[in-house]
Order: structure tokens, then sequence, then C-alpha cells
């Protein structure tokens, strides 16, 4: 058995290093996708300014690709060097849309990368546009693969343990790609993506017009963030991730917690938009609440109920029993009694043998637990509400903020009065609010899945690697060290060069360089 | 379409083109970041080292990313294996390549000496480092490594970080980074001119010698430390269990594979061959020759570790019936097929785009290049 306190250290490293690392992702996901329209207005209309645009806002993505690159490294490490047991359990399912990942969307992204800033000159115009676009689009593929392996972490589908091999294994791979919790998740996270990105241009760009400087470069790139903002913005609430919560048990829990959904409630559910959850008595005080309106979010229906968090826990009761006895039969299995009597009743029982690998935590043996400790492992099956509660607010709250913004920009837009002092200062203001939804949407995601790595199949106290504390300290300080080092040095150069503004490209046309009388280079 | 035991093997063979594939394409940055603070004299020089790589270093290192997911769907007990008994040794190449990214992108974005110095040094590190810890790891791998599993296949490893540093695996440490900047110096040559180009050749001659010396004396020392044989009956189309065989450990064992095939003694043979030949090369100035013959070095150099090892992919020193091997350590029949056809359709494509973009920027970096481009060049 290993420590508790390795569990808990490979899991603060984890969820800080994929936190960390997602604070750059979601800029380039979107960015690419702005700096290829940018780019193909350059090549429809032939003015420059829009290639300066270009090259600019390119010049920001690099600053922050390299940071994405350096600490995703860290993710494809991680699972082998934290999580060695869940590597081995499933690996054979899970390895495989990462190594497609890099085969079908690194490779792309990577390789043409490059020619995006070197290729100006080597390249015609229309090769140039091609590169940029097959950039962003293999960005964007990068994402569809990850996703596709966290969606099957949430929603373990197309797969079957192995008793022979102690591991899960593939049994239908279409099942996985099409898996729905995977589709929801890959348009949600990309078009939050697109509304970082969107967020980030419009709030330097009105910072430019605040000062006023660059009016015409800050005119254009407002305006093109504003539009593709709010249809992105539009997308991300529209299509949120609990749509896809209807799926698998543990999704359902998810939801339940979010919602702080005691009790199973006669179809529509209601909205408790706010309240104070209590865990133990299972109530929310202070409850307000929208009728129907949950109903309609979670189940996109009027006569499905939501399950809530204590008929959830009921069955699961009855489930952590039948593991106990998958678990059992496993153990005569594995030491080579394979009657055909045995298997026929390990399978009957084998879909909640996750459940009772759960008892490890309470007895070494599991097959001998006592009543209090099934007990204490069906509690254990249900994810903490508090802090889901909220998170999922902040994030949601965070979302509307900014589609309003998004949506008076781009009314002042169109109007061509995007130069008013208020909503610059919105714009402005508002540039911290997409990452806050981002880090948070992440973590309902994943702390809403405990007590699971993998849902239903393994726990997550069990997937740790067998490492010693020491191990373990040594690592997450070299991180915490690196990493806060890492964006000290990033964020200087970033505001370096948003204060420069496109007077970095040395074009002899912007702000700095007319201002200091500048030649023309 | 191919049976279990078939594609066991395509997927040993997968996993030596990817490695390979490391080793070509990222390893010449490598060891272009190894001779960075040697070969330039100057900031403009250095300068020129870096861009002969600047474009292109990404989609390179892209070979280590997808072999590392590629070992991970393959040989899932092996990967979780070798990442996590080599916990901090992996971690220490984390922190080194982690330095790339930055210091390619970061260094000539502002024109202080300091900041620009201390990038290069980053630089270096990030290319030294890995290159060492890469030829360690294999190293470890002959020798075998301490870990074992139990029942559950829950993975315990039973060394420390300090007995990988073992004379043995620092000598493979030594060999990877001498071949890596060979390889490195025979690109910049063929990327560079004037002095810098001079240096390069310099430096080829110095290093490939220094590797084929090491890979000779890396030779004789594995012809007398203990390999592994495995004993039982071991069915090559059985579910993956390595808990299922018996295994021999005993000095000698790994030329095993060469008495039994005489004819495989031309892979390492083929790599002393092809090390002369790039010095040759390199000196009559036949530089894109020079390029192909250090990729055949690496090539064998890598191909003689694979073949002394088959079917072993990580013997296990103590408990050595656990050690992993192609035919017990390997996904299962549908993911090595699934796997197999992504393989096939995307690695070609991916060396198709990869060529037409080092076309696209091929030519010599110049010191007038790096002036003229004062402000976009990294």
């Amino acid at each position: 058995m290993i420590s508790e306190s390795v569990v808990d250290l490979s899991r603060w490293q984890f969820a800080a290093t994929s936190l960390y690392h997602f604070l750059f992702v979601p800029l380039t996901l979107g960015l690419s996708f702005l700096l290829a329209i940018m780019e193909s207005t350059y090549l429809m209309t032939g003015r420059e300014i829009y290639k300066d645009m270009t090259q600019f806002w390119g010049k920001l993505f690099g600053i922050n690709f390299a940071l994405g690159v350096a600490t995703g490294l860290t993710m494809e490490f991680e699972f082998g060097m934290n999580w060695s047991y869940f590597s081995h359990y499933v690996g054979d399912v899970f390895g495989a849309p990462l190594a497609i990942e890099g085969l079908m969307a690194f490779f792309l992204e990577a390789t043409f990368v490059g020619l995006f800033f070197f290729g100006w000159d080597k390249l015609t115009k229309w090769q140039h546009l091609i590169v940029t676009w097959l950039v962003a689009f293999g960005t964007n593929l990068s994402a569809l693969w990850i996703l596709v392996a966290n969606g099957w972490m949430q929603n373990p589908v197309g797969a079957d343990f192995n008793y022979e091999t102690m591991r899960m294994e593939v049994t239908h791979f279409a099942d996985l790609i099409f898996n729905p919790a995977a589709q929801v998740k890959f348009v949600h996270t990309v078009a939050a993506g697109y509304t970082t990105a969107a967020a980030f241009v419009l709030g330097i760009s009105a910072y430019y017009m605040l000062n006023g400087r660059d009016a015409a470069f800050a005119r254009r790139s407002y305006t093109i963030a504003a539009g593709f903002g709010l249809a992105a913005c539009l997308s991300v609430i529209v299509l949120g991730d609990e749509s896809g919560y209807t799926d698998g048990e543990v999704q359902k829990a998810k939801l339940a917690a979010i919602e702080a959904e005691w009790h199973t409630e006669p179809p529509p559910a209601s909205f408790t938009a706010i309240g104070f959850p209590d865990q133990e008595k299972m109530e929310t005080a202070y409850a307000i609440k929208i009728p129907w309106v949950l109903g309609l979010i979670g189940t996109r229906s009027i006569d499905e109920p939501i399950t809530g968090l204590t008929e959830i826990l009921e069955k699961n009761r009855v489930r952590v029993r039948n593991g106990m006895k998958a678990y059992g039969l496993l153990q005569t299995l594995r030491t080579g009694e394979k009657t055909p009597e045995t298997i026929a009743e390990f399978n009957r029982y084998k879909k909640d043998l996750g459940y009772g690998m759960l008892l490890k935590r309470y007895t070494e043996k599991v097959v001998d637990a006592t009543d209090a400790q099934i007990e204490l492992a069906a509690q254990y099956s249900i994810p903490r509400v508090v802090p889901l509660f909220w998170t999922f607010r902040v994030m949601v709250g965070c979302g509307f903020i900014m589609l309003g913004v998004f949506i008076w920009a781009m009314f002042a837009s169109s109007l061509r009065r995007c130069r008013q002092t208020t909503l610059l200062k919105w714009s402005l203001y508002m540039m911290p609010l997409p990452w806050i939804a981002c880090e948070t949407g992440w973590f309902v995601a994943e702390f809403g899945r405990q007590p699971w790595t993998i849902a239903e199949v393994l726990p997550t106290f069990l997937s740790a690697s067998s490492l010693t504390e020491w191990d373990l300290y040594i690592s997450l300080s070299g991180f915490i060290g690196l990493y806060t080092l890492f964006l000290v040095i990033e964020l200087f150069l970033m505001l370096k060069f948003i204060k420069l503004g496109p007077s970095s490209l040395h074009k002899g046309r912007y702000h700095f360089e007319i201002a200091e009388g500048v030649d023309h280079v | 379409m191919f049976d279990y035991e078939t594609l066991r093997c395509i997927w040993w063979l997968f996993l030596g083109v990817l490695l390979i594939g490391v080793a070509v394409m990222m390893g010449f940055d490598l060891g272009i970041a190894v001779l960075l603070p040697f070969l330039g004299k100057t900031d403009t020089e250095r300068r020129v080292i870096i861009n002969s790589v600047g474009a292109t270093w990404e989609g390179n290192q892209t070979w280590f990313v997808t072999a590392g997911g590629a070992l991970f769907a393959a040989f899932p007990m092996v990967y979780s294996v070798a990442f996590s008994g080599f916990y901090l040794a992996l971690l220490l190449t984390l922190f080194a390549l982690m330095m790339r990214p930055l210091g390619f992108d970061y260094r000539s974005k502002l024109p202080s000496e300091r900041w620009r110095s201390n990038w290069d040094k980053a630089l270096f590190v990030g290319g030294f480092v890995p290159a060492l810890i890469f030829g360690v790891a294999f190293g470890n791998l002959l020798q075998g490594v301490p870990f074992h599993l139990d029942n559950d296949m829950r993975i315990f490893y039973d060394g420390s970080f300090w007995s990988l540093l073992n004379p043995f695996a620092l000598l493979s440490g030594l060999l990877s980074v001498a071949m890596l900047t060979t390889h490195g110096a025979v690109y910049l040559q063929l990327r560079t001119e004037g002095e810098i180009q001079q240096r390069c050749e310099k430096a080829v001659m110095l290093f490939t010698i220094m590797m084929l010396v090491i890979f000779a004396l890396a030779g004789v020392w594995v012809a007398n430390i203990d390999g592994y044989a495995i004993t039982s009956n071991i069915l090559h189309d059985a579910p993956s269990n390595p808990l299922n065989k018996v295994v021999e450990k005993t000095a000698g064992l790994w030329m095993h594979n060469y008495q039994q095939y005489p004819l495989l003694i031309l892979v390492p043979s083929l790599g002393f061959m092809a090390g002369v030949l790039t010095i040759l090369l390199s000196k009559q100035q036949y530089l894109k020759s020079a390029f192909v013959s250090s990729s055949l070095t690496i090539t064998s150099i890598i191909l003689t570790a694979g073949v002394s090892m088959f079917p072993f992919l990580i013997p296990a020193s103590q408990s050595i019936n656990h050690s992993l091997t192609v035919w017990d350590a390997s996904s299962s029949h549908t993911t090595l097929a699934i796997m197999f056809w992504v393989t096939v359709v995307f690695l070609p494509l991916i060396i198709v785009y990869t060529s037409w973009v080092f076309r696209v920027l091929s030519g010599k970096i110049t010191l007038e290049h790096i002036h003229n481009n004062d402000h976009t060049a990294y």
C-alpha cells in the first residue's frame, strides 16, 4: 500500500502543473485562429496593416507558445512518473489518443510554427497563409485528442477489464472517439480558448486606444476580437460542459454536487442560483432556487430527472458490496483457478470492481471489509460539494460578465463607436476573467470526478506511483521554483512587448517610432 | 490483418524507428546546443548557431514527444516502469528540456548581454543534460533495472537515483553525448560558412573519434556484463503478463543473438564504417552526405543496443522473472492494430511535410542574415 501523503503530494503536483500548463493553452488555441483570420484579411484586402497585426499578435503568441510547449512536456512525463499504476491499468486505452495526438496534431503544429515566424520572406503570401491555418488547425486537433483521453477518464466507454493482464483494454475504439463526454468537452474547451484569446486582444487594443496610440491598428484588432469573442463566448455558454453530464454515473454525481442537488426532484429540477451547501446535513441553507432551469441545462428536456446525491449514495452502497465480490473473484482468477463458473460470476460483478477497490483505503484485503468500512467507502464515492458548488458559480459568473462586454463591444464596433472610455475600461479590466473561468472550469471537471482517476474504474489513491515522500518533495519544490521563475520572466517579456505595441515590429510607422522620429527602414 | 505476434514485432520496430527519429532529428539540435558556448565566440556567431535550428527545432522535438506517446500506447508497462523508476533522472531531463523553448524564443528578444548569456547557458544545459541522461538510461536498461511487480501489477522500484549513475551507464551517457554532438557539428557545418564552419569540421573529427572509441569500449564491456535470456516457454501471442516466465541472467548472454544470427554483427560494424565515413565526407565538404552518414552511425548504434537485448525491453535485475519483453509487456492486439494503421498513415505524411519545411528553410545562415533580421531572428 502506498502512503497517503505520497498520493496527496502527487495530486498536488499534478493539479499545480496541469493548471499552470492551462494558463498558456487557451491563448494558443484561440490566438492561432485569430492570427489566421487577420492574415486572411491581409490577403483579401491587400492592406499592410493586417500583416502588421498578424506579426505583432504573432510575437505575443510566440512568447506564450514557448511556455505552453515547455510545460506541456511535463504532462506527458507525469502520467508515467507519478501515476504509473494508472498508466499500466489504462495505458492500453488512454495511451492511444496521446500517441495519435503526437502523430496527427503536435507534428503539424510544431513543424509549421517555425515557418509561421521565419517563413514570411521564403514563402508566397498564399503559402504563408496556409501555414498559419495549419498551425491553428494543429493546435485545435491536439485539443481534440487530449480531450478524447480526458473524456474517457470521465466516462470510460469502449473498453473492458481483462483479468489476465489486470488492466482495461480497448473493445470499441470508435466509442472512445465518439464518446459524448469527450465531444462536449472538446467544443466547450476550444470555445473557451477562443474566448480567452479574444479577451486578450480586446483588452490590449483597448489599452492602446485609452492611451491614444496606434488608433488604426488598435481599432481593427478590437473589432476582430469583439466579433470572434462574441461568437466564442456564446458557444461556451450554450455548449456548456455540463450538457455531457448525463452520461455515466460519476458525471451525474458531479452534476448533483455542482448544483448541491441533495435529493432527486420531480423534473424539471430547479437551479440553485446561490446558497450555502452543508455536506454533513445534506442541505443547502439560504438557497435561492430558480424553477426548471437545472432540468433544462442538465438534461435538455423537461421530463428527465436529475439524480440527487442521496439516491446516488444509496446505489453506491450496493455497488461497493458487489465490487467486494468482484475483487474476491478476481483474486481467485489470478491464482489460476479459471473455472467457467468463476469467470461467469466475475463477469457478472466486474462493472463494480472499481467500487470494491475503494475499500482498499480501509482494508488491504478488501474481501474482509466490515459494514462500517463499506459505509465509509460509499460515502467516499460522493464528491465534496462545497468547493464544486462555488468554483462552478465563479466560472459561470465570469462567463456572463464576458458575454455582456463582448455584446457591448460588438455593437459599439459595428456602429464604429468603440472609442468610449467606459467600454474600453471594461474591456481592459476584464482581461483576467477568461483565465479564472478556465482554471475553475478544470477544477470542477477534475475535482468533481473524485475519488476516481477513471470514473468507476480506478480510484485516485491507487493510481499513484510507489514513490517516496522525498521524491515528491524534490520534484514539487523544483516545479514550484522553476515555474514561478518562468512566469516572472514570461510576464516581464509579455508586458514589455505589450507596452511597446506594434512599434516592436520596427516598421517605422507606429507610435514610438514616429514619436522618436525614426525613419522608415 | 496481422496476428498478435507479428504486431508485437512491428511495434518493436516502430519504437526503434521513433527512437532513431528522436536521435537523428532532435539529436542535432541537442548537439548544437552542446557546441553553442564553444563554437560561438561573439553574440552574432552564437545567434548564427541558434538560428541554424531556430525554425525547425520544435518539429524535431516532436519526435521525442511522439516516441513517448507511442511507448505509452504500445508498451504501457514499459512506459510505467521506466518513467516511475527513473523518476529523478527524468525530472532532471524534463527541467533541462524546458530551458529550450524559452531559450530559443526569449534569448534575442532583449539586447541585454547578461540576459543573453544566461539563456546561452540554459540552452547548453537543455542540450547536454538530456543527451547525457538518454545514454545513461540505455546503459541502465542493458544492465537491468531493479524493480519488481506485485500480483496486482503494481510497480516497485528498489534502486536509488545514485545507483543509476554507475560506471557503465556513465560511459553510455558519454557515448550518447559524443554521438549527438557529432551529429550537431555535421548539421551546423552544413548550415554555416567561414570560421564557424571550420570550427565545426574540427568538432566533427574530435567527437566522431571519441564516439567510436567509446562505442568499441562499451561493446567489449557489454560482452562481459550479465545479459538476460528467457528459459521457459513463452507464448508470443498470449495476453501480456510479465509474471508468467522464467529468466536467466549470466555474463555474456547479450552476445547470444549474435551467435545465433551471425549476420547481425553487420549492425555495429556499419556504425564504425559510417563513423569513419562521416569524418572523410566532412573533410571533403560533402556535407549533405556527411549528414546522412552521421544519421546512419546513430541508427547503427541504437540498433546495436536493440538487437543485443531483443526480446527484452527492460530486464529486471533482481526479480529477474519480472523482466519486461516484447511478448509480455505490450498493449492488446486491438490497440496495437489500431495504432499500426494510424502510424502507417501519418508517419509518411509527417516525413513529407517535414522535408518540405526543411527545403523551404534550407541555405546558409550567415552573419549578414543575423544583422539584416536583427529584430525577427532568434
